[in-house]
């Protein structure tokens, strides 16, 4: 691993971009990793793009600095890709996981991006498992899949220890299968 | 031992709190209020503290209500932000004039106008002049630590005087970060209760508190207002020394990083310090000498510790998150008065940083550094790091 993993979630406010980034830190940090994850805060509302960065580090982070040059960017509604430049400092080597049905070829092209573009259907496993459109869970099952920067039992635990006492047992397992479907339905 | 939790610097905030367990909490609830009170009123709605608290319509009511609580004889704490604090302002200016040890936690951010909710100095560089102690953190966990070792300062008989503990706005207020929370019952003995000598509930030795007082005493008051400020240092060093006990951690007017053989010093107060912190090793690894300051304890301002901590370096880059508007910006003052008594004086530059939440990156204050090494300096006009042009 390098000296700080980065990863930046690119959503629309409801989607969680932010609580995405903090399940994932929340993941590493179980492992005895250090940890940030912090949201950029604008006028937020729901629908407005929203960015979200997690660092994962063996050292302490002492750099309060945002993500320039991250290793991973995640997109939860490919549509902002339109508005907003996602690939921005990712180099051609990182990894870019979009929320789409298909990796196509006007995908690829609102992308900007030279790299590798992975797809996940993170809406169609969220509404089909859950009844509602919260990608972030399975957009981390693909992250995993992709890096193993986490470990998914990392992950499941995170989301029994938050979701548990908010929605209760029935919808913490529905969101532990989308976060598994995520992971097994990641596509090039 | 403590436990490690992965939580933001409000969290941090809250978490202090649950454990000092305050008599009464006063805040106003809505925007600009941060998470520490919504954290803090779970913990007072599941049952955890047994705190009183007031929700009420403005940030002028909360410091009152504080205020009120604090002269009855409880120990009692607030909490705020930017125009928050701003609305404060009256009460702010009095408390310490009362001798009552409040301690409200701040999370530093802009002031309108324009609008802007991000972080900044601005807020409390506004009442530095107030009486107020004031202690600087860099993370969510010097948050939680400072507001432990406050309530223990601001309440010694010797001090009585208000503190405030400022985080970085989102930065530390947002960011989640491991922090390790020390063992309730040791920091329960740790902060104690407040001593009841002065309360105004003691009917036993009925006292006033905010008399009228014209010119013929007004001025003394003020005078033992300063007597007790400059108390804090040794206050604070043994207080400190307690809080080592539990936390194994030093607790310094501030802190200095790399600074032994430094040919240059960047001064910054918090999260900015960190950020600094990867600067310095940035620069140390091409070769540099480089090295960091970080205040901690603001006000009182601790300067000929300060001057002896940078006597031996030739020049000194002080950054401030806030300006003051035709004059030089409110760190930068000080640290230019501090060195003001050496006969050979560091050399020194104000930059102006960061305002409404402008980021900092690691390579500005690399460039500063070079800027610093290379004797380009212009002492009597601030400079601007990340401006537009």
């Amino acid at each position: 691993m390098k000296e700080v993993y980065e990863v930046r979630m690119h959503g629309r406010a409801g989607q969680g971009a932010k609580s995405g980034s903090q399940l994932l830190a929340e993941a590493a940090f179980r492992e005895g990793k250090y940890i940030q994850s912090f949201p950029e805060y604008g006028s937020e509302r729901r629908g407005a793009p929203t960015v979200s960065y997690t660092k994962i580090a063996d050292q302490v982070l002492r750099s309060h600095e945002p993500i320039v040059n991250p290793d991973v960017v995640m997109v939860l509604d490919f549509g902002i890709m339109r508005s907003i430049p996602v690939a921005a400092g990712l180099p051609d080597t990182g990894i870019l996981i979009v929320n789409t049905k298909v990796c196509s070829a006007e995908i690829k092209k609102l992308a900007q991006f030279n790299g590798t573009l992975y797809g996940v259907d993170a809406t169609g496993i969220s509404l089909e498992l859950l009844g509602m459109d919260t990608p972030n869970v399975p957009m981390l099952g693909a992250l995993v899949k992709l890096t193993g920067i986490v470990k998914m039992e990392s992950l499941e635990a995170v989301l029994r220890e938050h979701f548990l006492p908010k929605i209760g047992e029935e919808k913490v397992q529905k969101n532990i299968s989308m976060l598994r479907k995520g992971y097994q339905e990641v596509f090039k | 031992m403590g436990v490690r939790k992965a939580i933001t610097g409000a969290e941090a905030a809250a978490e202090a709190m649950r454990q000092i367990n305050p008599d009464v909490v006063v805040a106003y609830p809505i925007t600009p209020q941060t998470p520490i009170v919504e954290q803090f009123a779970k913990y007072v709605a599941d049952g955890i503290v047994d705190t009183e608290m007031v929700p009420v319509e403005s940030e002028h009511s909360a410091m009152s209500a504080t205020v009120g609580a604090e002269a009855a004889g409880a120990r009692a704490m607030s909490a705020t932000s930017s125009q928050g604090l701003a609305l404060m302002w009256e009460i702010v200016a009095a408390t310490p004039g009362l001798r009552l040890p409040v301690v409200i936690s701040l999370v530093n951010r802009a002031l309108s106008a324009p609008i802007n909710i991000h972080c900044d100095h601005s807020d409390v560089m506004g009442v530095t002049t107030l009486g107020w102690i004031q202690i600087f953190s860099e993370n969510a966990q010097e948050v939680y630590e400072n507001l432990l070792l406050a309530i223990r300062v601001a309440e010694d008989t010797r001090v009585q005087l208000p503190a405030m503990v400022n985080q970085d706005g989102f930065i530390t207020s947002h960011a989640v970060e491991p922090v390790e929370i020390f063992d309730d019952a040791l920091v329960r003995k740790f902060v104690g209760v407040r001593s009841l000598n002065r309360a105004l509930l003691d009917v036993e030795h009925p006292k006033s508190v905010g008399p009228l007082v014209l010119p013929d005493y007004y001025f003394e008051f003020k005078r033992a207002q300063e007597q007790a400020m400059s108390k804090v240092f040794e206050v604070y060093r043994e207080v400190g020394t307690e809080l080592s006990a539990i936390t194994g951690k030093q607790y310094p007017f501030f802190e200095t990083y790399r600074t032994d053989d430094a040919e240059a010093v960047v001064v910054v107060l918090n999260s900015a310090a960190g950020t600094a912190k990867v600067a310095v090793d940035a620069v140390r690894a091409q070769g540099k000498k480089v090295g960091m300051l970080k205040p901690i304890l603001f006000r009182p301002f601790p300067y000929s510790e300060v001057r002896d901590a940078l006597r031996h370096v030739p020049v000194v880059g002080i950054l401030d998150r806030s300006m003051d508007f035709g004059a030089y910006a409110p760190v930068y003052s000080e640290f230019r008065n501090a060195l003001w008594e050496l006969d050979k004086k560091p050399a020194t530059q104000s930059y102006i940083y960061g305002l409404g939440g402008r980021d900092i990156m690691t390579t500005e204050i690399e460039a500063v550094f070079e800027e610093l090494l290379s004797g380009n300096l212009d002492p009597e006009h601030q400079r601007y790091i990340g401006l537009r042009g």
